[in-house]
């Protein structure tokens, strides 16, 4: 909950609402962009943001993305957050 | 030294213990007469814990693990209203995993999810938006939860959810801020601090100008630190640094992802929604200034607070109940005790069966002792 984790942002999904699907280690979630939000949302296609809780927080470059996730799957928080997407899923649809 | 070899930049880790050491040496630090340096965020204990980075430092430098995990410092009382909230009918309860396991006097939200209670773990404040969206007949929930990094979450969720006119979403806010415990820990006479290793996430949204009252007033060195083994190493190295010039600064050792003044749309969010109360309740730290936030009257329909009539404020929230007997949660979570010296760890206090909320959250530093020293920590005791 603390540690945001890196995704890259692959499709900006509902420019209104500025939401955008990003792909965080393989798995596609749906995320917030206002914070991150310098031009268009289209722009921000192909970045790496850090994600905390659904909200892209912070712009990365992809070299900091990739050291930052390796330091997190060291701690088991990588892991922790997928699966708390995933159990974020199941909430939806129960 | 072991577990250096696991570090990505081996090379670079061995230099920054060496320079840590040198300096240590020059400035007089012992075992005896340890430098004490407060790593303030839950989630740099568990990295510390993890790389081993206390036992491979020299033995002159003390590491205190502040209280900066969210869950640990939730009163028992907290955790009571949400579990009340949560047993009403018309209430679907969300909330972030973390929170499910922490005991409450009665039962914890895992037990009373088990016992019926609609209670569902999301990921992201935006699934509690969307589950409200798609039960319009149901209360909504969000148990919002969590210091800096988690507020601006929840601040744009309240204001989605009253542009679209979301009538049955609303937040319990137990959001907490960083800088008043750290003002609360330097006032007590009792805590010896030599300098702090600062939040890094955290202060991606507040920026860097919070902690500037730590070295103005009260003359520490703070160095805002990233999450690497090599950043921590570093930004230590950056305190001692200061102790060895006699300076007192903040420093900001994870500027790639810290801006100095923060991020400006989270902070415009935060400001909109939600206010200072004057007072918040802390596990272990008692009453302090400031330090916790509520809704605004601009957005009451969406406090759950005044929704319910539960919470802090309400009769209830003022009652401080006492911790589970024999735990030393509070000495723990204040540093003046390490967690193997808590008479219940490892005893009464596991991660299957914990006491205390800082066995159970991962950024707990019972439940970093327990992973990755416990059996050392029993066997010495
Ligand atoms: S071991 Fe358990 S009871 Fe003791 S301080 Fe840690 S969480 Fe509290």
């Amino acid at each position: 909950m603390c540690l945001g984790i890196p995704g890259q942002i692959v499709e900006i999904t509902d420019a209104a609402r500025l939401m955008a699907m990003a792909d965080v280690s393989g798995v596609r979630r749906e995320v917030n962009v206002a914070c991150v939000l310098t031009g268009a949302p289209e722009a921000l296609i192909g970045q790496w943001a850090l994600i905390h809780v659904g909200f892209a927080m912070a712009l990365i470059d992809a070299d900091e993305a990739a050291r930052t996730l390796e330091a997190l799957r060291d701690l088991g928080e990588a892991q922790e957050t997928l699966e708390q997407m995933r159990e974020g899923e199941r909430a939806l649809a129960s | 030294m072991k577990y250096a070899s696991e570090f990505r930049d081996p090379k670079a880790a061995r230099a920054l213990l060496a320079e840590i050491a040198a300096t240590c040496d020059r400035i007089g630090a012992t075992r005896d007469k340890p430098v004490h340096i407060m790593e303030i965020c839950g989630g740099h204990t568990h990295a510390i814990f993890r790389y081993g980075l206390d036992r491979l430092t020299h033995p002159g430098i003390e590491f205190i693990h502040g209280p900066g995990c969210p869950v640990c410092v939730l009163p028992m009382a907290r955790v009571d209203e949400c579990v009340e909230l949560a047993e009403r009918p018309e209430v679907i309860f969300c909330t972030f995993g973390d929170a499910m396991r922490v005991p409450g006097h009665r039962k914890s939200l895992l037990q009373a999810k088990a016992a019926g209670a609609d209670i569902r773990m999301v990921y992201s404040p935006l699934d509690a938006l969307e589950i409200a969206r798609r039960n319009p007949a149901r209360e909504v929930v969000f148990f919002g939860l969590g210091f800096e990094t988690t507020t601006p979450s929840t601040a744009l969720s309240i204001q989605a959810a009253a542009r679209e006119g979301l009538g049955n979403f609303s937040v319990f806010c137990n959001h907490i801020t960083v800088p008043e415990p750290i003002k609360a820990l330097l006032d007590d006479p009792d805590m010896v601090l030599d300098g702090f290793v600062g939040p890094g996430h955290v202060s991606m949204v507040i920026g860097t100008h919070p902690y500037d009252f730590i070295a103005r007033d009260y003359g520490k060195p703070i160095v805002v630190a990233g999450f690497e083994p090599t950043d921590l190493l570093q930004s230590v190295l950056m305190v001692l640094r200061q102790i060895e010039a006699g300076r007192a600064e903040v420093e900001n050792q994870y500027a790639r992802v810290v801006p100095e003044h923060g991020n400006p749309v989270s902070l415009a969010a935060i400001a909109d929604v939600y206010e200072r109360r004057p007072s918040f309740e802390w596990r272990g730290l008692g009453e302090i200034d400031a330090s916790g936030l509520r809704i605004r009257d601009a957005y009451r329909a969406f406090d759950a607070e005044a929704k319910f009539g539960i919470g802090y404020g309400a009769a209830q929230g003022r009652t401080v109940v006492p911790e589970a007997e024999g735990c030393a949660c509070g000495a723990v979570m204040t540093g003046r005790m390490k967690p193997t010296a808590c008479p219940q760890f490892g005893k009464g206090c596991t991660p299957d069966m914990p006491l205390g909320a800082l066995m159970v959250s991962s950024e707990g530093a019972c439940a970093a002792y327990w992973q990755y020293g416990g059996a050392r920590g029993v066997a010495a005791r």
